[in-house]
């Protein structure tokens, strides 16, 4: 059915043109336990390609995943995978959708081979065709020989693979790949968010991947998608929400003239007119905060602006670095957006970022 | 992250190629084939859990005991089939029907090893997401499991019936009376083998743990024998005997003891060879099929939060 191979961009070509429109459409959906509200009117339509989702634990994505998977009834609204509703069509969207959760569940007495096999066959691939997808699959997430090994002497990023490949063992059109990279190393988790990738541009096969390090996203996915309390935040693209300004990370020294140097440059550049924040503006970067400061960077001109009110004030530069605007940045503003209003998860309120300069300068 | 290199061998047929051969150059393929559904899945999960319950498809080491245990079911019903043709007895030394209840512990014991094998291990490891995330659901799962823990359950306790059958045949028996003995007999072990399926699956099923699974169904198993063993013996001397065939309906071998003894033209092992009236006889049966259908009802319970 799919991409007959001609030049060489096929593979893209693929990825986009298998289903034009959207992979995922919720409408207005919510999830309301005796308890606890898992999803409020949640209304999104996710694209092909690798989405992000985002959100602290218990925000409700686990639940989404859930109902996505035709597992559990909406309390109200509506959702669609691949054209299909999640409420009468569940067998046929697990069919062509895979899942890979996130905590452990590989029995440790069986081959990597063995157990995806039998999977492969779970989701209704024939013997032979699901002993075939299964040494393709295992090889293009990178076990090869140890295959053959029982699970239970796999290092944490080789079963994590192996949850990846039973999860597209079956060549779905949609994967769900719960936190992927959880107990994995710096180095695993870069291995793991290249697969990711592969795994839209060389397969065609649209990811939505749920994550609360919000820094790998940024690399790894076209669009991202906050949830938080079962509400939607944002939804829009990463180019979006990391370059719509750039910001400088300025480091200085005290002096005798000025004990806290750092507090000395803010208020000089405040008072020149530029945006300065003390605070990190990402949550990961939680060290050495009081001595960082946070420049809004408008163009060639901010640069001299610093350069020359260090030199001005006879301060000594350490570090002057260009940074990105991380998503991680939207949970503060939507922070202080629901302290100004409810609004903030209104589907329609899509791009924050602006009023996010606003909270910077505050 | 470029496809562009991948793309050249993309046409590659999946068969055909030996695909070993390089590795490295072949792109993503796509799957084109049939995708056999959801009763497909089912099948494929009673297959392998049948299999599971003797070894196949699992490392050596766990093939020993259930072979063992078949081995050792089957072992007196081959030495009473060659006493039987080496001294030309006129009749087989235990009925059909009654053989399973005399071998009652080997059974438990197989029950005992593989009904949490077969359940508690997706619970331990948690793979029970991977199932209901695919085409197959919760009913899927538990009819698969139960079914295939029946049928290695009737493997266990038919195959010695056959054995006795042949043997008998080749003793030159009567036919007809045999054949009616085995068709009875297979009826008894169709009944035990569903009810010590319920039970063994269900109590495994309430602990991930292997160990504990494995000693909770031997107790199931053998306490509730050992009381009212004890409490028949006991009213048999003081003189109830109609309490004694009452009190069977309290332990599972007792209840297919019964229900052989009254039904399937076998002599129980009530004390003095009591066997419930053809009234209790029916409650037997009733109370059989009712644990039966109560296990099912159980085990679709435990699994309706087991889901992601």
């Amino acid at each position: 059915m799919r991409i007959p191979s001609f030049g060489l961009t096929t593979g893209v070509a693929a990825a986009t043109t298998v289903d034009d429109v959207t992979v995922i459409v919720t409408e207005s959906l919510s999830k309301r336990y005796p308890r606890v509200t898992a999803l409020d009117r949640l209304s999104v339509d996710i694209a092909p390609g690798v989405t992000g989702l985002v959100g602290a634990n218990g925000a409700g994505k686990s639940t989404l995943i859930k109902i996505l998977l035709g597992l559990a009834p909406a309390t109200e609204g509506t959702a669609h995978v691949l054209g299909l509703d999640v409420t009468t069509d569940g067998g046929a969207i697990r069919e062509r959708v895979g899942y890979m959760p996130e905590h452990d569940c590989l029995p440790p007495d069986v081959s990597a081979t063995e157990f995806v096999v039998h999977m492969a066959r779970m989701s209704g691939l024939p013997p032979t065709a699901a002993r075939e997808r299964t040494a393709d699959t295992l090889r293009h997430v990178g076990l090869y020989e140890e295959r053959y090994r029982p699970i239970g002497g796999y290092s944490t990023g080789m079963k994590q693979r192996v949850k990846l490949a039973q999860a597209l063992v079956h060549d779905p059109q949609l994967v769900f790949l719960d936190e992927p990279t959880n107990g994995l190393d710096p180095a695993g988790r870069d291995e793991m968010l290249g697969l990711i990738r592969r795994v839209h541009s060389d397969f065609g096969i649209s990811v939505l991947v749920t994550s609360h390090l919000l820094g790998e996203l940024e690399r790894t996915c076209d669009h991202v998608v906050v949830i938080d309390g079962g509400k939607l935040l944002r939804s829009s693209s990463t180019d979006e929400f990391t370059q719509v300004t750039a910001s400088l990370a300025v480091e200085v020294t005290d002096t005798d003239a000025h004990p806290d140097g750092t507090e000395a440059l803010r208020a000089a550049l405040a008072a020149a007119g530029a945006a300065v924040t003390t605070r990190p503006a990402g949550s990961e970067g939680l060290v050495a905060s009081g001595h960082l400061l946070y420049v809004e960077a408008a163009g060639e001109e901010t640069y001299d602006l610093v350069r020359d009110t260090v030199a001005g004030l006879g301060l000594g530069l350490i570090r002057m670095e260009q940074r990105r605007h991380q998503i991680a940045e939207v949970f503060r503003d939507a922070d202080a957006a629901q302290a100004a209003t409810a609004t903030a998860g209104a589907p329609g309120a899509p791009y924050a970022t602006q009023d996010g300069g606003a909270h910077d300068v505050a | 992250m470029s496809p562009e290199p991948m793309t050249s061998t993309h046409p590659a047929s999946p068969s055909g190629a030996p695909a070993d051969a390089y590795i490295h150059n072949i792109g993503y393929r796509h799957y084109d084939g049939p995708r056999l559904g959801r009763a497909y899945a089912r099948r494929s999960l009673f297959s392998q859990s049948l299999r599971g319950s003797y070894g196949l498809g699992r490392s050596a080491k766990s093939k020993v005991l259930p072979l063992l245990l078949l081995v050792a079911m089957c072992l007196p019903a081959a030495i009473m089939v060659a006493v039987a043709v080496v001294t030309k007895a006129q009749a087989l030394p235990v009925g059909y029907s009654r053989y399973a209840v005399f071998l009652q512990a080997v059974i438990g014991l197989y029950l005992a090893a593989q009904a949490p094998q077969s359940v508690s291990r997706d619970l331990r490891f948690k793979s029970i997401p991977l199932y209901f995330s695919r085409p197959i659901e919760r009913v899927d799962y538990v009819a698969s499991k139960f079914a295939a823990m029946a049928a290695a359950l009737f493997i266990l306790t038919g195959l010695p019936l056959l054995i006795l059958y042949v043997g008998a045949l080749l003793a030159k028996l009567d036919f007809l009376e045999q054949t009616k003995g085995l068709a009875q007999g297979l009826v008894a072990v169709v009944l035990l083998s569903l009810l010590f399926a319920g039970i063994g699956l269900v109590v495994s099923a309430v602990t991930p743990r292997r160990g504990f699974g494995v000693a909770a169904v031997i107790a199931v198993l053998t306490i509730p024998y050992g009381a009212v063993s004890a409490v028949q013996g006991i009213a048999f001397v003081q003189g109830h005997e109609s309490a004694v065939g009452w009190l069977g309906l309290f332990s599972p071998i007792t209840l297919i003891d019964g229900v052989q003894s009254t039904f399937l033209g076998g002599s129980s092992s009530f004390p003095n060879g009591l066997a419930p009236t053809t009234g209790a006889g029916f409650v037997y049966l009733l109370v059989t099929l009712a644990v039966i259908v109560g296990c099912y009802a159980l085990l679709m319970r435990r699994y309706r939060k087991a889901g992601l």
